[in-house]
């Protein structure tokens, strides 16, 4: 089921929670809305399941207007932070509570549930109440009772928010196993970029109630439109230089300034992979000493210090690390490989469309 | 023995321990001998002493006295007015409960402090309102004359004045009931297809219901118990608009001690089964609560 936001905005009394909203979601995708708590995702996912109205601005399906249809017409499913189970009732009658608001006959309500039971590994549990589960177990059926009535599109506020880690790593394979057997359209809101990018097919992301950009997970980190998405999405090192002889300069480090006037400031982002280190120390242009060594499996996050005490953060391989026998306290060469444009002074507060320079483009500035 | 091994050191500490509070001890001691004896001397004497006198002149004069035709006019005449006043005051209790708890609305704060009110009134002008209000010489009075209704000194005046004194009751148990649990359940009720009615039904009353039962039974007992507010509008007329305490209360100034001592010993019966329900529903209140509590702590570890 297609779903079509147009120029949404949503004000609880003096305080706007959304603005300006436009989005397109497809029949079958798996969408994340992704950003800080406050960002306004949530109050999106409430006004499509029809829990909250938009204050302006049309929400479509498939073409129509629905803005006045009443939650219980939408044919959503809707899945709660708390999972909001009811209590006082078994698995069994959670997961049947939709069909049997819309009369199902009891026989064909029996093999749905029984059929969603086992789809969703709780066979055996259904006689239980909803304290006597697992949190894995209680999400499990709550998404159960979301779809039981068969909705056309199935919304999660930050399913796996209440999980701990490795729950919550299964729970996405799962979510996404789910989905591909399933296929039925999935929005879901979320604050963990990896579980973003993990997860879904496509990223919006939200900043204080305004949709900062659409993309798939690879659109969004390799080419983020600003400066918060690219913050947002991965670590990213920022840079403030200023513009001194025709060169973008900070400490030791100068970048091309591209027709930014003397004297403006200019800011550049880059992610940790896009430095490159070496143990020769004739190898790359730069040298700093490695500060600090965060182990997080295959890839280790090192802290680097240049002579100039400018800190920047780079990945490097476990095993090439290891190979090259590199360490805490270690000297080497680095170079940044390539970088972008965060905003130039004029607009540094509205950060332009940032622009991919390449290492030798780096280099010529040298 | 299984603890045979660190049982050196939890001697020790034990025997610091209770040297630590050796001193409270007899404090200990002094007090709880002061609470029981207060209860003991205050509360379960008298209640004792109701049931001695009541069967002072035996088992055949206390059924006696409480088939003298004006006693069990009162008997009927509290139950009716209980049998009015506690479903009334119970949806008017659900009501309030449910507007307070799942909406924001200007005058939230007000509307919660006048469902109080009738806690920081004194009975007597509770009833002295409806008095001014209804009464002959009252604001309402000449109209309700003319119509040839009559509120006080009858039965609807004794309605009233209950209603208004049991008025927070349910309310009361239910706000901060339906406050702690939110409206998230009730809400995926919604998203589920349900009407409100059908959310209410199958969503919000079954989470509530030993509160509401809490409630209704404590309403229960203030509304046939109720002195004040009903002394004031009833008129005390026997057979007609006397209620059982006002009935008791009469017996005893007519010196009719065993009458008004087995009259007595049925709000004392209604008072221990009050007691009796209320504690066995705090019990399952607290065990479902606790259930509740592990539910939110356990959702959040996995």
């Amino acid at each position: 089921m297609s779903i079509e936001l147009r120029h949404v905005s949503k004000r609880f009394g003096s305080v706007s929670a959304v603005e300006d909203v436009s989005l397109t979601v497809a029949d079958g995708e798996l969408v994340a809305l992704l950003g800080p708590s406050g960002g306004g995702k949530t109050t999106v996912l409430r006004m499509i399941a029809g829990l909250e109205v938009p204050t302006s601005g049309d929400l479509l399906v498939r073409g129509e207007r629905v803005n006045d249809v009443p939650v219980q017409k939408r044919n959503i499913g809707f899945v709660f932070q708390s999972y909001a189970l009811f209590k006082t009732m078994s698995v069994f009658d959670n997961v049947a509570f939709g069909l049997k608001i819309r009369n199902t006959p009891p026989a064909e309500m029996q093999a749905r549930v029984d059929e969603l039971l086992k789809l969703f590994g709780l066979d055996g549990l259904g006689r239980r109440l909803p304290h006597q589960l697992s949190g894995g177990q209680r999400q499990r059926v709550a998404i159960a009772r979301a779809l039981a009535p068969r909705p056309s599109v199935l919304l999660l506020d930050e399913p796996f928010g209440a999980v701990d880690a490795k729950i919550r790593q299964e729970l996405r394979e799962w979510l996404v196993r789910l989905h591909r057997e399933l296929h039925v359209t999935t929005i879901f809101v979320t604050h963990d970029q990896e579980e973003a990018m993990e997860v879904s097919n496509r990223i919006v992301i939200f900043s204080r109630g305004r949709l900062e950009q659409i993309g798939s997970p690879r659109d969004v980190y390799e080419e983020p439109k600003n400066e918060f998405v690219a913050r947002f999405i991965g670590v990213l090192n920022v840079l403030e230089l200023t513009v001194q002889n025709g060169a973008a300069r900070l400490n030791e480090l100068s970048f091309p300034a591209h027709g930014v006037a003397e004297g403006e400031t200019l800011r550049i982002g880059f992610r940790p992979y896009a430095v490159q280190i070496s143990r020769n120390l004739q190898e790359y242009p730069h040298s700093a000493v490695i500060r600090h060594v965060y182990f997080l499996g295959v890839q280790l996050r090192l802290e680097l210090e240049t002579p100039s005490g400018l800190i920047l953060r780079t990945r490097i391989v476990k095993d090439d690390f290891l190979r090259q026998g590199l360490e805490q306290g270690s000297s080497v060469s680095f170079q940044i490989r390539e970088y972008r444009v965060l905003s130039t002074g004029a607009n540094s507060l509205s950060p332009e469309v940032a622009t991919v320079h390449s290492a030798a483009n780096f280099a010529e500035g040298i | 023995m299984a603890h045979g091994i660190p049982k050196g050191p939890q001697v020790a500490m034990n025997s610091k321990s209770r040297r630590g509070i050796e001193e409270p001890e007899f404090i200990r001691k002094v007090l709880i001998g002061i609470a029981v004896g207060f209860v003991g001397v205050f509360l379960l004497l008298p209640l004792a002493n109701v049931f001695a006198q009541a069967f002072a002149k035996g088992w055949s004069a206390y059924i006696q006295s409480l088939q003298q035709p004006d006693t069990r006019s009162a008997v009927l005449l509290t139950l009716l007015v209980s049998a009015i006043c506690v479903p009334l005051n119970l949806v008017f209790g659900v009501i309030a409960a449910w507007a307070v708890a799942k909406f924001q609305f200007r005058g939230k704060a007000l509307l919660i402090t006048l469902i109080d009110l009738p806690f920081s009134v004194s009975p007597v002008v509770s009833g002295l309102i409806y008095v001014v209000m209804f009464g002959a010489q009252g604001y309402l009075g000449p109209w309700l004359d003319s119509k040839d209704i009559q509120i006080i000194f009858a039965v609807p005046g004794i309605v009233l004045a209950t209603l208004f004194v049991t008025f927070p009751f349910v309310a009361r148990e239910l706000i901060p009931l339906m406050e702690a649990q939110g409206s998230d359940a009730e809400q995926a009720a919604l998203t589920l297809g349900a009407t409100g009615w059908q959310t209410f039904r199958h969503v919000t009353l079954p989470s509530v219901k030993w509160g509401l039962l809490y409630g209704v039974i404590l309403c229960n007992a203030r509304a046939m118990g109720e002195f004040g507010a009903v002394s004031v509008v009833s008129g005390h007329i026997s057979g007609v608009t006397e209620t059982l305490p006002l009935r008791i209360e009469k017996l005893h100034q007519e010196y009719q001690s065993v009458g008004a001592f087995s009259a007595a010993s049925l709000l004392a019966i209604l008072a221990l089964i009050t007691l009796g329900l209320k504690t066995w529903l705090e019990r399952r209140q607290a065990a479902e609560q606790a259930l509740g509590q592990s539910d939110s702590l356990s959702s959040h570890e996995h």
